[in-house]
């Protein structure tokens, strides 16, 4: 290991560590604004209000200090293991990830697996192991509710996000996430899987794959409208109702960096990764070209987000069988004639 | 192969008087097959304050303060109904000012409880940002209350004889504004939640009360409107001028929901407040001059006998009924709380449906347990 692998290994999980109480904030002032609040505004560092950007580590202090409560009936090992379970994938997920170009000879990548994609969703069917041991080891109804509706919905929803998955992975011929991210980099932005990754005839399969990793990636998240695990509204808080201290605070977080990953993901698969026509050059090595590519892949990033939160504080949460419906009679489908359509076009105009 | 079948147990899931959905302290006792509820019992009294009884050791005056506290989203409907009844003991004749004040107050006060029962719907079905919407909306009301009695929630504005203190020109100002705005606000409301898709498929054909049941049950205000029984009190039978207004009774509909399921009655309660707002257009245009309480006498007694009065409160049926022994003290207080009533249809309506849909089915009911329990 050299000193850029050490490097690149911190630096992914302060990004994805450093993102959370960003996106926090940036959630909360997202949703003031939507619903005309004001949001947090009083945290201050040295007399530095900056529109209350401190208030998550505010959030975090408080959360450590706070008794940290095992239910007497709760089983002890389980209880304690799951959120470790559920944190862990979405930083794993991250090693694959290329967050910007090139620096030098070094990829702004941490490993690039050869089996890059499968890696990644291997990995992201993990979570599911935390929320429902969650569920099950507080010992209270509404959590194990809550654990048994998360579970059915992640694997339920794994299969359509697998499925558009491999759509990417029959347009780009590939495994490999960094050479995803090159061919998107070709040409203009219609090289980017979003738009058919170069062939005009798979612009509507590539944007209808894109819908359906989106709608996939929120019921993944546990956002909103699919947030049935831990609907406030019947299931107080869900698999993680007994959860107190630093242990809640592990859910909390490890739903913010899934959002994190998986935004990234969106990006990598189908927004080009870190490349943007005219800003960003694929063949600028220099420190500034390879900043300025991960700047790029940070901003979609954002943008990936702000749709997650601006949907989040618009609509109403859909109901348990709804949800399966549209899971397994819908997307699925959809999902599957998708992936047909592109092996057909791939066998009849492929460039191969 | 198993021989035997698998034993499988209902859950019993304790659902309050702890909980973020059951508005306020109603516990539910849920039996249910994993997510299907299959009995619902609801468990009333954790805010049982002995409110009727306490009105027999107070004088009439005094006891007004304490009906705020029943329905305490619209406590203007609770104040006018003993007063009413009060007032129908003693024969007072009512300024027609003081009429139309009261009608305002009332109109207000049934707009600002239908904006929370809006709200607290879509919180109940998930949706967080329209509460907000409608707490903006019902601050501007809270304030219009406060400027004109210094309460924002238990107003004890109305008396026997009238009001307390008159309105004035800002106070009809304030109205005016609101009412210039709240139509649009309404649109931004439908658009937002009403005919969102997924909000419809959450709620259509959920917990229908045919027209038979909402009879058989003595059910009223929106949730028997909601059924397709046009029966609203404040124009079967009119008190404190109600009958010199024009307004719609809206009735559920089929179209969008069917009629008497959860849709049509968080509709109804849109459609009501469009129409409370015509009726406090009229009220204010038509606001009478003179005296806005009639002159009684503190420390009056009441003339013995019983009254029986009924209003349409934001909810429903509200009724007083007072006997009075000429003292100035009643001697027996009863009161018919509409939500009491509409509560109890929950477990007939609620058999087989989702824990999901429990909660949007309690949520269109739209209780306040100050007044159920009393």
């Amino acid at each position: 290991m050299n000193i850029w692998d050490l490097a690149k290994i911190v630096f992914v999980i302060a990004l994805v560590l450093q993102g959370v109480p960003v996106l926090v904030w940036l959630e909360r002032k997202i949703s003031a604004s939507i619903q005309g609040r004001i949001g947090p505004n009083r945290t201050a560092v040295l007399g530095l209000k900056a529109a209350g950007f401190f208030q998550p580590v505010a959030d975090a202090v408080k959360l450590l200090f706070k008794e940290d409560v095992t239910p007497g009936a709760a089983d002890r090992f389980l209880y304690q293991l799951a959120p470790l379970f559920v944190f862990v994938p979405p930083l794993l997920v991250f090693t694959v990830i290329p967050f910007g170009n090139r620096i030098g000879e070094e990829h702004l990548q941490v490993a690039n697996l050869p089996i890059g994609v499968l890696f990644v969703m291997s990995v992201l069917s993990l979570g599911v192991y935390g929320v429902a041991f969650g569920g099950w080891a507080s010992n209270n109804k509404y959590s194990l509710l809550g654990g048994l509706r998360a579970s059915a919905q992640l694997i339920s929803y794994e299969l359509t996000l697998g499925l558009s998955i491999i759509t990417i992975i029959l347009m780009a011929g590939t495994v490999d996430m960094r050479e995803i991210v090159a061919r998107q980099t070709r040409s203009a932005f219609l090289s980017w899987n979003l738009f058919g990754g170069g062939n005009l005839l798979l612009l509507p399969s590539g944007l209808v794959a894109g819908l359906v990793f989106y709608v996939a990636a929120l019921a993944e998240n546990n956002r909103l409208p699919f947030d049935l695990p831990e609907c406030e509204a019947e299931l107080v808080a869900g698999y993680h109702t007994e959860y107190s201290s630093m242990k809640f605070a592990m859910y909390f977080m490890a739903e913010y960096a899934a959002m994190i990953t998986m935004s990234a993901l969106f990006v990598t698969l189908f927004l080009g990764g870190w490349h943007f026509p005219g800003l960003v050059d694929p063949a600028d090595t220099s420190w500034i070209g390879g900043l300025l590519s991960h700047g790029v892949f940070v901003a979609k990033m954002g943008a990936v987000i702000a749709l997650y939160i601006w949907i989040r504080w618009t609509l109403p949460r859909f109901r348990y069988d709804q949800l399966m419906r549209l899971g397994w009679k819908v997307l699925l489908p959809i999902a599957l004639v998708n992936l047909l359509v592109i092996a057909v076009i791939g066998v009849a105009w492929g460039e191969r | 192969m198993p021989s035997k079948e698998l034993e499988t147990q209902d859950m019993l899931l304790n659902m309050g008087p702890q909980h973020p959905s059951t508005h306020g302290v109603l516990r539910l006792v849920l039996r249910t097959d994993g997510e299907l509820v299959s009995d619902v019992t609801p468990v009333v009294g954790y805010l049982h304050r002995c409110a009727e009884k306490i009105g027999e050791n107070l004088r009439y005056e005094q006891y007004v303060p304490y009906t705020d506290r029943m329905d305490y989203l619209s406590s203007m409907s609770d104040n006018l109904a003993l007063c009413l009844a009060v007032e129908r003991l003693m024969k007072i004749e009512i300024p027609p000012r003081a009429q139309y004040i009261r009608v305002i107050m009332a109109e207000l006060n049934r707009i600002a409880s239908h904006l929370l029962a809006f709200g607290t719907f879509g919180l109940d079905v998930g949706a967080f940002t329209p509460f907000l919407y409608a707490w903006r909306e019902r601050e501007m009301i809270l304030n219009m209350f406060e400027y004109v009695c210094g309460a924002r929630l238990t107003y004890n504005y109305m008396k026997v004889g009238g009001v307390w203190k008159d309105v004035d020109k800002k106070f009809a100002e304030m109205v005016n504004n609101f009412l210039s705005i709240f139509d649009d606000k309404l649109k931004e409301y439908n658009d937002l939640l009403s005919y969102n898709q997924i909000f419809i498929t959450r709620t259509k054909g959920l917990g229908v009360i045919p027209r038979d049941m909402a009879l058989a049950w003595g059910l009223s205000g929106p949730i028997a409107r909601a059924s397709g029984i046009e029966w609203d009190l404040r124009r079967a039978e009119p008190y404190s001028s109600y009958d010199k207004f024009e307004f719609r009774i809206p009735v559920g509909r089929p179209g969008i929901g069917v009629v008497g399921d959860c849709w049509n009655r968080y509709f109804v309660r849109i459609e009501e407040m469009v129409e409370s707002g015509r009726i406090l257009r009229q009220a204010l245009d038509g606001l009478p001059s003179g005296k806005f309480s009639a002159d009684v006498k503190r420390g009056y007694k009441v003339p013995a006998g019983e009254a029986y009065t009924v209003i349409e409160n934001p909810r429903g049926e509200l009724g007083f009924y007072i006997i009075s022994d000429g003292s100035d003290t009643p001697l027996r207080v009863k009161i018919r709380a509409p939500s009491f009533v509409n509560l109890s249809v929950l477990p007939e309506i609620s058999r087989g449906v989702l824990i999901a849909d429990l909660i949007a089915i309690l949520g269109s009911i739209d209780i306040v347990l100050g007044e159920i329990d009393r």
